[in-house]
């Protein structure tokens, strides 16, 4: 592998790290500056990344992502617990615990192709989930989920001298509480600078080069082969296996690294994570913001989570509020239509969104901002149709 | 069936101070630098973060719960009838909001995870600025949410939740629960069935595999067995099964009289159903007739068993066909808004925001540790259970448990309990290092 | 030995459902390709047919009784069932069977649903990745199901059998058994009967009618019936129609055991597609068999003795069942090579 970026990678990942570090300005205005939305937004980012490394290269749709997620959180919060409060150890724990699990659970599951491959990765997830809630409830701490005490050993810590009194430690990087958020009001706005959120921020930048360096590899080239014809693949004598389960264990390393930093910044594990459901929303992001491209997955995770936390929370006073300009009557009967959309209406708006991106824009969420720029550009009078990284991700659906 | 008329007018004035509009969000700083503790409110409001499952198995009893609540709202800000607060024991609230201040409030959807739970109500801390959150349907659920409050520094008041746990193992010193527990239930439970079935029982149970399942068997069996009934087999069922035949057919040649089924939601609509319909009702075992039994009972849930429920014993929290002051009052002021007697689910809803409400009034601070010291050991009347106090040492409510039974000849869709006894208070008490865990220091977020 | 023959029971008409949707499921998959997370949803709809019908023939007039208040002090509602005022005991009794005769609405409502459904969005997905397919398809899973959930509510709604199938059936007596010591509720025996009367129609449909060839044989290969002149489209059209009436007869003739409530599509789902995977795909009888099978290994691995030995067992037996099988048949019990592979 060449150390040579092309100019537009290099441009991309600059506009990345900048939009990713610009986070709270961009995103407070539309309401979701605030930490905890950051942080899932970057870290079920790294988790969608790493799927389509998976998924978006080799075509091999794994439906039990999950499990490795959940077993990253499971260990981040057992090495608080027995270790230490820096998140270190704990990522490390995480993805290694995350890497292990997924060689075992990908080596039998890659011996089976299409749907019954997807099925077996499914079973197992099904079976951990079913399994930490009930029977391993030593381990995991079952429905209520595995939490800190102030009684854990926390040897590391203990060792160095490190007390946190009776109240429940924070999860800090050398003296950086992960939880920590400085204030300022900007134009009125009040916008809030986490700590956690930026070390999921770095991290996710991290994962964004590294799988970006990945797709243009001649490993990632190899992956897409995969996915284009295996037969013809193995007729010229080449074994696929290797490579696909390679591409497994580094998307199971970042499901772990994600659910290692849900730990991190928000120090419970619980078995829900491991559930299909879960397992499907990663599915449901990297296609929605449009498979085997470098950025879609990251935007994909953004917009489903954006609508988990933000529309969910719209209820009729605030619906009444938006339409205040407006007529009663008309304010009365907008709300009623709305109503039924946001609060406990979100789930529907979610589901005809899936349904309405598939349907018009079969490349997902890329594809409609490709379409975007070409037109723009058309009626600029033809200048360049959009950058390689497109047209090589074009190439890859 | 009964339509929700929710009074746009009323409800607009209520969050209008939340505004956290869609054209216009963050439009106040909800934490000043000089804070002195977590979401200090520095306007003319108090924003309080109500976090109900609105997705899920679960959604109904959320919708009630977000009814109570802004019923409760409402009476805080003086608007409506007042509801409870005429008939509650302590008299600061006076309907002018708390602490001089309009009660606000917003709303987040739990969907009965721990994790979009835990992800809600820090939405409504870090960004809405809620001092206080409260609400959930489960222990899980209520669990996580609570060690959540209790790291960032707001109280939380729990909904319904009824595992030891919530104030036991894990209890917290922000967290708070005016719910029943496993314990109160075994403990008031089993003299009655003893009066209805003898002492000399074989009980067998179909427990939810998960923690509050585990617990409920446990207290049951724990009660049960001092009163001389033998536990003949307690069976592990897994979560969500939907069909239960599997575990129903063992029961029926296995000697035992009674069936303990110690699932709640939809687990208990489906098992309770079918365990009636392989019979086990009107069945006879050892001479004596077949007894089931469903130790929490939820008025709302049980409308899903239909018929199953008719004659079977459990426990509730209260139930809207109590007759003393508190409860018609709510029960008056709740069914003229929305058609409908409230759930247990409402009930206990309502009575933790009033609580808090009236805990910050007599505190004159909505700062956590000044609210929780004047919640620790604070007794007081009129919300519908008789005497209650709010116990110091784990935060618990300890007050009379109700026993019901689904009654045989119900009048209307809502009148499918009736009930047997009222356990009182002495008898469901028990010292509060049984459940160990320990509370910690209040943490302000400061 | 009772108990034995009781779980079998148990696993026969837990299968029969399994087996309905996982027919229905294999069907579109044989014929059409499309990967289809709605099936549960359909499920969902079937038994909402028969919480449709039992709610309009359970219609109550209201009327105002002034004398008597509600304790919360407006009057008194008194209701009664429109059926019931009109036709007296006749009127009871057709409420009374209002399950199975949602079985006759179902049918023809389910035939228009997933015709709707195959004409105005899965056919568009035809030559669409599998991806594709279930992105669209869950999420008109989420509609449906929101859809359903804004008008009956989230609770679950009891739909209790005719009073007549309500009893148990004691037949250890004709096996040599005391009697009560095998018996089992009459609705669940039906059920099960049911379920094979649905899948043999399904069968004979397949197999006796030219239709049913036609169907078969593009199922073998698509292009080749194509060629031969032959308008397959609407064909498969009608084929989605009988699949969506499958998974909606197996609902609505459910809803005795389990209470509906507007997410039990989803809980459904998984299994169902475990159940067409094991059965191997695109196979018929394999999805039946699967069915079948899995219900009853279910059964015996929530047995006391069996879990005593291997503590929850029963939480994961069907996954534990779906990963040996895909390991040691690599296409399911029955499956065809290259179907799905890809």
């Amino acid at each position: 592998m060449s150390l040579t970026m092309n100019r537009n990678d290099v441009l991309l990942l600059i506009g990345f790290t900048i939009v990713v570090f610009a986070a709270p300005f961009i995103f407070t205005p539309i309401g979701a500056g605030y930490p905890d939305l950051l942080q899932k937004f970057a870290i079920f980012g790294i988790f969608a990344l790493g799927f389509n490394i998976l998924f978006g290269l080799t075509g091999y749709l794994s439906f039990g992502h999950a499990a490795f997620l959940g077993v990253g959180s499971y260990t981040a919060v057992w090495s608080f617990k027995l270790l230490s409060m820096n998140p270190l150890p704990a990522i490390f724990f995480a993805i290694l615990l995350g890497g292990l699990f997924s060689a075992v659970i990908g080596y039998i599951s890659l011996r089976r192709s299409g749907i019954y491959f997807s099925i077996l990765t499914l079973a197992f997830a099904q079976m951990c989930y079913n399994l930490a809630y009930s029977v391993l409830t030593p381990i995991t701490n079952g429905e209520t989920g595995l939490q800190l005490d102030q009684s854990d050993p926390r040897i590391l810590d203990t060792a160095a001298g490190i007390d946190y009194g009776a109240a429940l430690p924070v999860s800090n990087f050398f003296g950086i509480d992960m939880n920590s958020t400085v204030e300022t009001t900007l134009f009125g706005q009040t916008l809030q600078f986490n700590s956690g959120y930026y070390f999921c921020a770095v991290l996710l930048i991290l994962c964004f080069f590294i799988s970006m360096r990945i797709f243009r590899s001649p490993f990632g080239l190899m992956l897409r082969a995969v996915k284009s014809n295996q037969n013809r693949m193995s007729y010229t004598g080449l074994n696929t296996k290797p490579y696909a389960l390679a591409a497994f264990i580094i998307s199971g390393m970042y499901a772990g690294l994600a659910g290692g930093l849900m730990a991190v910044t928000d120090p419970l594990a619980g078995a829900e994570r491991m559930q299909w459901t879960a397992s499907g929303e990663v599915v449901l992001m990297t296609i929605l913001g449009g498979a085997g491209t470098l950025l879609g997955p990251v935007i994909g995770a953004g917009v489903i989570k954006y609508f988990e936390n933000i529309f969910s929370s719209f209820n009729e006073g605030i619906l009444m509020q938006a339409y205040s300009f407006l007529p009663e009557t008309l304010q009365h009967a907008l709300v009623s239509i709305s109503s039924l959309f946001v609060g406990e209406g979100w789930h529907l708006t979610l589901g005809a969104l899936f349904m309405l991106i598939v349907i018009f824009l079969p490349g997902g969420l890329m594809e409609g901002f490709r379409r975007i720029r070409t037109g723009i550009s058309r009626l600029m009078g033809g200048g360049k149709s959009g950058k390689a990284s497109d047209r090589a991700s074009a190439a890859a659906e | 069936m009964s339509k929700l008329y929710v009074n746009r007018r009323g409800l607009l004035k209520g969050t209008a101070a939340a505004g956290v509009g869609l054209a216009a969000p963050t439009i106040f700083t909800s934490r000043a630098w000089s804070a002195e503790y977590m979401n200090e409110p520095t306007g003319d409001t108090v924003t309080l973060g109500f976090n109900v499952p609105q997705t899920g198995a679960y959604a109904d009893e959320g919708a009630d719960e977000l009814r109570a609540y802004q019923l409760a709202v409402e009476h805080l800000n003086g608007e409506g009838d007042g509801g409870m607060l005429s008939t509650f024991s302590s008299k600061e609230l006076k309907g002018e909001g708390v602490n001089g201040k309009k009660v606000a409030f917003v709303t987040g959807d739990t969907q009965t995870k721990s994790d979009a739970a835990r992800a809600s109500a820090k939405r409504m801390i870090e960004k809405d600025g809620a001092v206080m959150i409260t609400g959930g349907s489960s222990s899980g659920v209520a669990i996580a949410v609570q060690g959540l409050c209790q790291e960032a520094g707001v109280i939380f008041m729990a909904g319904l939740t009824h595992s030891n746990d919530t104030t036991g193992k894990d209890k917290r010193a922000n967290g708070f629960r005016h719910f029943f527990n496993t314990e109160m239930t075994g403990a008031a439970l089993a003299p009655v069935l003893k009066n209805n079935f003898g002492s000399d029982r074989k009980a067998y149970h179909l427990t939810a595999d998960y923690t509050w399942g585990w617990s409920q068997e446990g207290s049951i069996k724990k009660y049960t067995e001092e009163l001389g009934w033998e536990t003949v087999a307690a069976v592990r069922t897994p979560l969500g099964a939907g069909d239960f035949s599997q575990y129903i057919t063992p029961v029926l040649n296995s000697g035992a009289d009674v069936l303990v089924l110690n699932h709640y939601g939809r687990d208990m609509v489906n098992s309770l159903t079918q365990a009636v319909q392989f019979g086990l009702r009107d069945k006879e075992v050892n001479g004596k007739k077949f007894a089931i039994v469903v130790p929490l009972f939820s008025r709302l849930m049980a409308q899903g068993a239909g018929d199953a429920i008719k004659g079977i014993f459990g426990s509730t929290n209260w139930h809207w066909s109590l007759q003393d002051e508190g409860s018609k009052a709510f029960v008056k002021s709740f069914g003229q808004k929305y058609g409908f007697p409230p759930s247990q689910a409402a009930h206990t809803c309502y009575c933790q925001t009033i609580l808090y409400a009236d805990a910050c009034q007599r505190a004159g601070s909505f700062r956590p540790s000044a609210v929780g010291a004047a919640l620790e050991g604070f007794s007081f009347d009129g919300l519908g259970n008789g005497p209650t106090e709010y116990r110091a040492a784990d935060h618990q409510c300890f007050k009379d448990v109700l026993v019901v039974k689904g009654k045989e000849n119900p009048s209307s869709n809502y009148d499918l309990l009736e009930v047997v006894e009222i356990t009182p208070r002495a008898q469901v008490e028990y010292p509060a290092e049984l459940l160990g865990g320990e509370l910690g220091p209040y943490n302000d977020g400061a | 030995m009772d108990e034995i023959l009781l779980q079998i029971l148990n696993g026969l008409d837990k299968g029969g459902a399994y087996a309905l949707i996982a027919l229905g499921l294999t069907i579109i998959f044989g014929t059409l390709g499309v990967v289809n997370f709605a099936h549960g949803a359909l499920f969902m709809l079937g038994a909402f047919c028969a919480v449709a019908v039992k709610a309009f023939l359970g219609m109550e007039k209201v009327t105002l009784d002034p004398t008597q208040t509600t304790a919360w002090g407006t009057p008194m509602e008194i209701r009664q069932p429109y059926m019931e005022a009109w036709f007296g005991e006749f009127g009871r009794l057709v409420v009374d069977f209002s399950v199975p005769f949602s079985v006759l609405v179902a049918v023809p409502v389910m035939l228009i649903v997933g015709i709707a459904m195959e004409r105005g969005l899965i056919r568009f997905f035809y030559k669409r990745p599998h991806a594709d397919q279930i992105l669209v398809t869950f999420g008109l899973a989420i509609v449906l199901q929101e859809i359903i959930k804004s008008f009956f509510g989230a609770n679950p709604i009891p739909q209790p059998a005719p009073e007549a199938a309500q009893g148990m059936i004691d037949f250890g007596i004709a096996l040599g058994f005391d009697a009560g010591n095998v018996v089992y509720p009459a609705w669940r025996l039906i059920y099960f009967l049911f379920s094979l009367a649905v899948i043999g129609g399904v069968f004979a449909f397949l197999q006796l009618t030219t239709f049913g060839m036609v169907v078969r044989a593009g199922m073998a290969d698509r292009e080749t019936v194509g060629l031969l002149g032959i308008d397959i489209d609407r064909r498969f059209t009608v084929v989605f129609g009988i699949a969506a009436v499958v998974a909606g007869l197996a609902g609505a003739m459910y809803t005795p055991i389990l209470s509906p409530d507007y997410h039990m599509g989803m809980d459904f789902l998984v299994l169902s597609f475990v159940v067409v995977v094991v059965g191997g795909m695109g196979s018929l009888p394999g999805a039946v068999l699967a069915g079948f099978l899995l219900g009853i290994l279910q059964s015996f691995a929530s047995m006391n003795e069996v879990k005593d030995i291997f503590p929850g067992i029963d939480q994961i037996i069907i996954y534990l069942i779906a990963v040996v099988i895909l390991l040691v048949r690599p296409r399911g019990l029955l499956g065809r090579k290259g179907v799905m592979e890809h």
